[in-house]
């Protein structure tokens, strides 16, 4: 039942700007793609461009088998008819009508019965599990509760593809978390192909079955959330994703499997890249001891962070700043003498002229 | 342009897709109401005023009297150069351009005194009574403009011109000055009395918006009160000043009735007044001559104020409503400055009323003592002896039917006005950034620089042909509301583009992606969220079509009389009873009007007048 939707040499400008640049893409039936990068660059234009909202520049758009977008034929289906349900950022419910009303008034234009209406208003709240507030109108429901209206709008005319802008950038952290667990497992039953919209990578890892990062109206990178945080493209998709960051780390190579950082030499295969390299290694792929080990750095105790399940510990030699993670509350004191352990597998390498990962 | 990816498609299958392209532009809603609003506003806006200048450059068959060898229908610069070279030029133009502008500069400055400090003292002190003076600042607007006049002339008049003299002189036995009776003096009073609303409206929001924290900043780096308001305050609210310059300014140059009730029977002509009296002679050529001179003022001191301002945004006072906080004590002063205020506000919105009423219980003009008071001016049975023999404003079925005219025009034309806002706002907001929609932004703004007479001046010579699908519309009911929508087109624009841009495009949207089309979007999403500017843009158009004189004297005749210009028809004929009882049933309707429907939710001048 789920639909692909294919994405082919799509750009979009706004005067001068390119917001979305010559985008090729196909999302695979039932996933769940996350657009994800910072503002601006492109990721809801491209989405409003497959919703039908914005009128692309070029290329084509195909949900399922029909073309609703092509510029060289000239055809451009209007949003209602292409058979997609958004969710938007500020809910966009209706400020005059009620629940019962924003959610029916897509149901009257496909003509449904009353007594059809009212069954699928049940369940679209049901699912949201907002039940109970079929009479309210937006005004008077929080946050939260207005989001699951949205949603329940959408869900209640069965479109085949779910289209999310930042749906949860308005609501609390705690709200948020919840809805995460609430969206993901909506994904999962209806199976429906859902396209969602973020600039929080940590939103985008938890929910998405693919992310495609993006800047300046570019897809950087497009994979797996294990991909993404593992092996990112570059150095842009490498510093925006994970949280504490990315330590990069400038150095040169030294042959085969030596890698110089300048203060001290880490041993690991170069796979023959050669000349001036850029190192990315996460913080957590880093081990810590308080006492020299053999291949360890020594390093300073710059600043302790502890914060419950993890500590943050920032690592000084000289002017060079390591983050290093580690699980539990940390022993370490700061100024106190530290040795660190890089685990050769765990490292990325990048070519520092062109930001490229050197793929093994 | 394709993209490199795609392979080019044969010649027909491109065809077919320019043309998809160009059917869809066409027909995406905000675009054809563009396009209508274009083609309406072509033949309100752009063919008379091309008719009013063509008529300036040809000879008429009444030219032949003046112009030996003129031949009607051929061009000629024979109006402008008469207007403008010769020693009748000197009379009927130059003097009454310097009469206009002394006028409107002095109307103006005592409308910015008033209204300006009003509005400081109600925002930025802590005044009693501050609501009181707030409603009572918008009361002038709801009335004529004229009736301030027609009270002076009750209060002032001097016996002079033969005419009866007025309360003062009855009660001292001092006939006043002439100055003070009659000419740009009274009229300068009498317009910048009734017209300072705008200045405090405008001010005010602008204090309100200032953020007090800025004057606190320069208080605390030890400057002076007074040097605060010069230097930082003042500064601040120079686009809201500019704003309510412009547009007492323009006002105020297009005024008639005030000139023409304190001003004409001295022969202080106004630019106003001249082009009446020139129309009226049939003098159509030189009639529009002044009409383009006034019109080029207007537009000389609303693009001068863009210059100073540099955006055409100069409403927009200054961002964000900030928290209010300081206030000015007046201490001791409180009471007393209230009063003042409040005492001053009344006189002038409610003692013209007064006077003006009380005047209609007079059997003979000039006349204060009780013996000559009479009710046969309101409930008289028309004795031939009093005012040739008409019955009674209330059983005069003239009066009737002018009042049926002034309601029926002001509620037609409130509501064809208030729903082109709403259209013109969806064309313009929807096509944010398109030429279209820019053009038709910059149309709408046209009938603000033409001054009230002129824009009546400009419908004389329309439509007394059928043009395109219009009949001849010269003399009827139709074409005094199609004036006074035309003339409100720029205020409802604007009023309807800040309603749409409330409205935020995601629920729109999210009608769109849920299957609605634009019909439906519109009845069931943009209207209902609008239609408070729906009500707001009604009721100010409503109020200032019911009172409104300079745009349609031109144009009414015995058939579409309203209570406006029987006002003044009734002056002009001396008959001063019946023209200030007449202005009181008007304000009474107007009053009336007002009170029903701001019973609808929302509806405010504020609103309308897009602050």
């Amino acid at each position: 039942m789920a639909t692909t939707i294919t994405i082919n040499h799509l750009t979009k400008r706004f005067g001068n700007v390119t917001a979305v640049n010559d985008v090729s893409l196909v999302i695979e039936p039932g996933s769940f793609l996350t657009l994800l990068g910072p503002s601006g660059c492109g990721k809801t234009t491209l989405l409003r461009c497959i919703a039908g909202l914005e009128d692309p520049d070029e290329g084509e758009i195909l949900v399922g088998d029909k073309l609703v977008f092509s510029k060289q034929r000239g055809i451009s289906l209007p949003a209602g008819n292409r058979e997609l349900g958004m969710v938007f950022q500020n809910y966009a419910l209706w400020p005059h009508m009620t629940v019962y009303k924003n959610i029916t008034f897509a149901l009257e234009i496909q003509k449904l019965s009353k007594e059809q209406m009212d069954k699928r208003v049940k369940e679209a709240l049901a699912e949201v599990q907002m039940s109970d507030y079929q009479d309210r109108y937006p005004r008077e429901m929080s946050g939260g509760q207005q989001q699951r209206v949205a949603l329940a709008r959408m869900l209640a005319y069965r479109p085949k593809v779910f289209l999310m802008d930042e749906p949860l950038s308005n609501l609390d952290a705690r709200l948020r978390m919840d809805m995460r667990v609430e969206l993901k497992r909506l994904h999962h039953d209806s199976g429906a192909t859902t396209i969602y919209v973020t600039h929080d990578q940590l939103e985008a890892l938890t929910m998405s079955t693919y992310i495609a990062v993006m800047k300046l109206g570019v897809i950087q990178q497009l994979g797996t959330p294990d991909r993404i945080y593992h092996f990112p493209q570059n150095l842009f998709v490498a510093d925006f994703i994970g949280n504490p960051k990315v330590n990069l780390i400038d150095g040169v190579i030294k042959g085969k499997n030596k890698v110089d950082l300048g203060k001290f030499e880490i041993a690991m295969p170069t796979h023959g890249a050669s000349g001036d390299i850029v190192v990315g290694v996460r913080p957590e792929d880093i081990s810590i001891s308080t006492k020299p080990v053999p291949g360890g750095v020594e390093f300073s105790a710059y600043s302790v962070l502890p914060s419950g399940a993890e500590s943050t510990i920032i690592a000084k030699l000289g002017d060079l700043e390591i983050t290093v993670k580690e699980i539990g509350i940390s022993k370490i004191k700061m100024d106190e003498k530290i040795w660190l352990k890089f685990d050769p597998d765990c490292i990325n390498l990048y070519i520092k002229e062109t930001g490229n990962l050197v793929s093994s | 342009m394709t993209s490199a990816a795609f392979a080019p498609l044969p010649l027909q299958q491109r065809a077919l897709a320019k043309w998809r392209r160009f059917f869809r532009w066409v027909t995406s809603p905000h675009v054809i109401l563009a396009i209508i609003m274009l083609f309406l506003m072509f033949y309100m806006v752009i063919i008379p005023l091309f008719r009013m200048v063509m008529t300036t450059i040809t000879y008429a068959e009444n030219d032949v009297r003046y112009a030996p060898g003129a031949v009607p229908g051929v061009f000629t610069a024979f109006h402008w150069l008469r207007m403008l070279t010769t020693k009748i030029g000197a009379v009927m133009t130059y003097q009454p351009m310097l009469h206009s502008l002394v006028v409107s500069f002095g109307a103006t400055a005592i409308a910015f005194l008033i209204g300006g400090s009003l509005a400081w003292m109600v925002v930025r002190t802590d005044l009693p009574y501050r609501k009181v003076i707030n409603v009572l600042a918008v009361v002038p607007y709801i009335m004529p403009s004229w009736t301030i006049a027609m009270a002076w002339k009750v209060l002032f008049n001097n016996g002079t011109l033969g005419g009866v003299p007025g309360m003062l002189m009855y009660f001292t036995g001092v006939p006043p000055p002439d100055w003070l009776a009659y000419g740009p003096v009274p009229i300068i009073i009498a317009s910048g009395l009734h017209y300072y609303t705008f200045f405090y409206l405008f001010i005010s929001a602008a204090l309100m918006s200032i953020d007090s924290s800025l004057e606190e900043a320069g208080e605390l780096a030890g400057a002076s009160r007074f040097r605060i308001l010069g230097k930082i305050t003042f500064p601040l609210i120079i686009p809201a000043l500019l704003s309510g310059f412009i547009m007492t300014f323009s006002k105020v140059m297009g005024t008639f009735g005030g000139p023409n009730v304190l001003g004409v029977p001295v022969r202080y002509y106004t630019l106003s007044t001249m082009i009446r009296t020139n129309i009226t002679v049939g003098a159509f050529g030189d009639a529009f001559v002044l009409a383009i001179i006034l019109i080029l003022f207007s537009m000389t001191t609303i693009s001068l104020n863009q210059r100073i301002v540099g955006t055409r945004k100069s409403y927009e006072t200054i961002g964000g409503r900030g928290f209010m906080s300081q206030k000015t004590k007046l201490r001791e002063w409180r009471g007393v400055i209230a009063a003042i205020i409040i005492t001053f506000q009344i006189v002038v919105a409610v003692g013209p009323l007064i006077l003006l009423l009380w005047s209609t219980f007079m059997l003979h003009t000039g006349d204060y003592s009780l013996s000559n008071f009479t009710t046969a001016h309101w409930i008289g049975k028309g004795d031939p002896k009093i005012n040739s023999g008409e019955p009674g404003i209330l059983l005069n079925p003239a009066i009737y039917r002018g009042a049926w005219n002034s309601i029926r025009l002001a509620v037609s034309t409130a509501f064809f006005t208030a729903f082109l806002g709403i259209i013109l706002g969806y064309a313009i907001v929807k096509g944010r950034g398109t030429r279209l929609a820019k053009l038709t932004e910059q149309l709408a703004f046209i009938p603000y620089v033409i001054p009230g007479i002129a824009f009546g001046a400009v419908y004389i010579t329309m439509f007394t042909k059928p043009v395109g699908p219009i009949p001849p519309l010269y003399g009827t009911f139709a074409l005094l509301v199609v004036v006074s929508v035309a003339k409100h087109i720029p205020y409802s624009s604007r009023s309807g583009v800040s309603a749409m841009l409330q409205v935020g495009r995601e629920l729109e949207e999210a009608a769109a992606v849920a299957g609605a089309n634009s019909w439906k979007r519109f009845t069931r999403i943009i209207f209902p969220l609008t239609s408070t500017g729906f009500v707001s843009g009604f009721t100010l158009t409503f109020i200032t079509t019911m009172r409104e004189l300079s745009l349609i004297i031109l144009l009414v005749t015995p058939a579409t009389q309203v209570l406006a210009s029987m006002t003044m028809r009734y002056s002009e004929n001396g008959s001063e009873q019946q023209a200030n009882a007449v202005i009181l049933v008007l304000v009474a309707l107007v009053l009336i009007g007002n009170l029903i429907i701001s019973q609808f939710r929302g509806g405010s001048l504020k609103k309308g007048l897009g602050m």
